[in-house]
């Protein structure tokens, strides 16, 4: 309703209202869209104005100062890419380092160029090998009690942990403005190699931090990594075909998986961490099969003659499943109960794959060419779709060929697959299609996982 | 020149198992024939050669005896010169007809032993003898058309051909890889790449191949037979490529 509240066509005359209402229903209007997409995904509460010092170098160890500089820019670009402050640039901040709140003075930070409500600032030293910490939060308008949060963080004395910190701290601060944890803190899965040679590997959200997490070398790719982050589950070509593995993170051990045989491929968690949805052609068709943690207790929950694959649960209730069928020819997204029952069609022509649900249950994002055919230009692009009322927008448009989306943990991103020319990266947005930005650089980079959290 | 070398091969391979069959009832070969009037004054020589045993499987010994009499000069095709009566021991990689020749002053005589020598490996691996090359241009594969796994009839066709073949050679399992141009997505591709598969797996049973002796397996677009962004080109890897299954050897 909110939606209809914000829409300036309802000050318009009847007559074009009617006709508006019935385009609306038919197809999305991208300009309009943007309303309900930023309601429903949090993009549209009121930015904060928030400023960020940089932090005052508590020692003299020559540390201090690279490592000081990665954890400025890491908490500066974390408090950026959470997508909902208006950030104070650094260029219009005042030339200090407060180190504690006795040094700050907060009507330098609410004053113009700043006027920021809210400053961030600290100390950051390096001795002994280790890193200490200390982080604040004020409000600028509140003279009495500004301190929001106050925090002290000690780890080792190199840039990961640097890097680290300074997630923590802005998760710490993003929680308390904004009441959803934030993403810095969070992690990518993703594919890297080509053709029948491709391992998982997993990075920060912010694509630092990447490191190889299988060694299998086979063709491993649509990786899932578990609600609690504990588990791997991926689709790996072995002696006789597709399998699903599953990897403990804990051990890095691969883990007891029961499978009838056949091609498996698509692997999904259910939110509480207990079932896996996967695609398996046990009986000479690919179908979505649903089955406990370690492979028992399968069983088949469509029976559509075609391709069945990429089944993604609804994370917020885990009663629902979203996944693609070929049963009418191209390729189109569908959600059914997770017994089967209950199937809709969501998508109305054109190729659609590669669903990812919202952590909310609103949304569907995935990918959409909606002109494919033989002869057409392959433009595949990142849409979303509201699922009450099968309203979409278009997220990216155009540049690249794009596939692969998956949610953030707080419904306010998308991580996505891009290939441009014969390179493929993976890339990162707000979930309205703003603020897109490169994450990984090596050309060959594709399908990535957001952890859940 | 691989093919024509590997059809030779092939075909001695087949004179093998039909010499083979023609003559391992023979134990011992002996032929005692005057090849000339024997002068009236010396008789003419006599001649007999045995092989033990008369068939072997290829690197195992057997073991030659010869007695000749009136003869001076013995010998042995391919072996030279030998006493006018011994045993040796000899190693034939293949068949052969080990053939004496006895020349006395009475005229000469000859005699033959023959040895039929089975390929290394057990009988069943006759059929293994067929290559890669030999299999791939008897059985072909089969193209559909774009984001579809029907048989098509031409399809149907090539079917019933790889179908005969295969009936023929009832020892071969197969493998079928089921595989997509590259437009489109991943990990759709893997699971229309098996509904290609499959689709071939259904047309060759109803054609009267056991589903036991077939696998599916799918390469979706992740192995290209042409890399071309041209229609031929992706009609090139819209296929199910049938190939040896050597999984159980």
């Amino acid at each position: 309703m909110e939606f209809i509240r914000r829409n300036p066509l309802f000050r318009t005359p009847p007559v074009v209202l009617a006709l508006a209402i019935m385009l609306a229903a038919t197809s999305a209007l991208p300009a309009r869209a943007q309303d309900w997409v930023k309601v429903g995904t949090n993009l549209g509460v009121q930015h904060i104005r928030l400023a960020v010092a940089d932090f005052n170098p508590g020692t003299t160890d020559p540390q201090t100062y690279s490592l000081k500089g990665i954890f400025d820019q890491t908490l500066y670009s974390d408090l950026t890419n959470a997508g909902v402050f208006d950030m104070v640039s650094k260029s219009m901040s005042p030339p200090v380092m407060p180190s504690s709140p006795k040094e700050i003075q907060l009507s330098q930070w609410s004053a113009p160029p700043a006027n920021a409500q809210m400053v961030v600032f600290g100390s950051f030293g390096a001795a002994g090998g280790q890193i200490d910490v200390q982080g604040f939060l004020f409000d600028t308008r509140n003279q009495q009690s500004p301190q929001v949060l106050g925090k002290q963080f000690t780890d080792a004395a190199n840039a990961q942990d640097a890097r680290d910190i300074a997630h923590r701290f802005a998760d710490e601060i993003i929680l308390r403005l904004t009441g959803i944890n934030g993403i810095a803190e969070s992690k990518v899965y993703y594919v890297v190699g080509h053709g029948m040679h491709k391992e998982i590997w997993v990075m920060d959200y912010d694509g630092q931090n990447q490191h190889q997490v299988t060694h299998l070398g086979t063709d491993s790719n649509g990786p899932s990594i578990s609600p609690d982050n504990s588990k791997l589950a991926f689709a790996s070509f072995g002696k006789y075909g597709w399998q699903i593995r599953v990897l403990s993170m804990k051990t890095h051990r691969y883990l007891y998986f029961h499978e009838p045989g056949g091609t498996a491929l698509s692997p999904a968690w259910s939110p509480d961490g207990k079932q896996l949805a996967y695609s398996l052609s046990a009986n000479g068709n690919p179908d979505i099969y649903v089955c406990n943690a370690n492979g028992t207790n399968l069983h088949r929950i469509t029976a559509f003659l075609g391709p069945n694959v990429s089944p993604v649960w609804n994370p917020k209730t885990g009663s629902q499943i979203a996944w693609v069928s070929g049963m009418t020819g191209l390729p189109q997204i569908y959600t059914m109960d997770s017994d089967g029952s209950n199937v809709a069609r969501m998508t109305d022509g054109g190729y659609a794959t590669s669903p990812s649900w919202s952590p909310n249950g609103q949304f569907l994002t995935f990918a959409w060419n909606r002109n494919y055919g033989p002869g057409a230009p392959g433009g595949e692009d990142i849409y979303l779709m509201d699922i009450a009322t099968h309203r979409w927008v278009q997220l990216t448009h155009g540049e690249g060929v794009n596939d692969f989306p998956s949610w953030s943990p707080d419904g306010r991103h998308i991580v996505f697959q891009r290939r441009i020319g014969n390179r493929t990266n993976i890339w990162m947005m707000l979930a309205d299609g703003s603020h897109q930005q490169q994450l990984t650089h090596n050309g060959d980079s594709r399908m990535p996982d957001w952890s859940w959290k | 020149m691989t093919h024509a070398y590997r059809n030779s091969l092939l075909l001695s391979a087949g004179l093998v198992v039909m010499l083979g069959l023609s003559g391992c009832h023979k134990k011992v070969a002996t032929v005692s024939t005057p090849s000339a009037p024997p002068p009236s004054t010396a008789p003419a020589p006599t001649a007999s050669i045995t092989a033990t045993p008369d068939t072997v499987t290829e690197g195992t010994p057997v073991v030659l005896t010869w007695r000749t009499t009136d003869a001076t000069s013995v010998s042995i095709d391919g072996i030279g010169q030998v006493e006018t009566a011994g045993t040796m021991t000899e190693t034939p990689t293949q068949s052969t007809e080990y053939h004496l020749v006895a020349t006395g002053p009475g005229g000469t005589t000859d005699a033959s032993a023959r040895v039929t020598v089975n390929p290394a490996a057990a009988p069943k691996m006759k059929e293994s003898n067929i290559t890669e090359a030999v299999f791939e241009q008897n059985v072909k594969p089969i193209f559909f058309n774009f984001d579809s796994y029907k048989i098509r009839p031409d399809a149907q066709i090539t079917i019933q051909d790889d179908a005969n073949y295969l009936i023929q050679h009832p020892n071969i399992n197969v493998v079928i890889g089921g595989y997509c141009d590259d437009r489109g997505s991943v990990e759709y591709n893997l699971a229309l790449g098996e509904n290609r598969a499959n689709a071939a797996k259904q047309a060759l049973v109803s054609a009267g191949v056991s589903p036991d002796r077939l696998r599916t397996v799918s390469y979706g677009k992740e192995k290209q037979f042409c890399t071309e962004q041209t229609e031929s080109c992706w009609q090139l890897n819209r296929r199910s490529q049938f190939t040896m299954d050597t999984s159980n050897q």
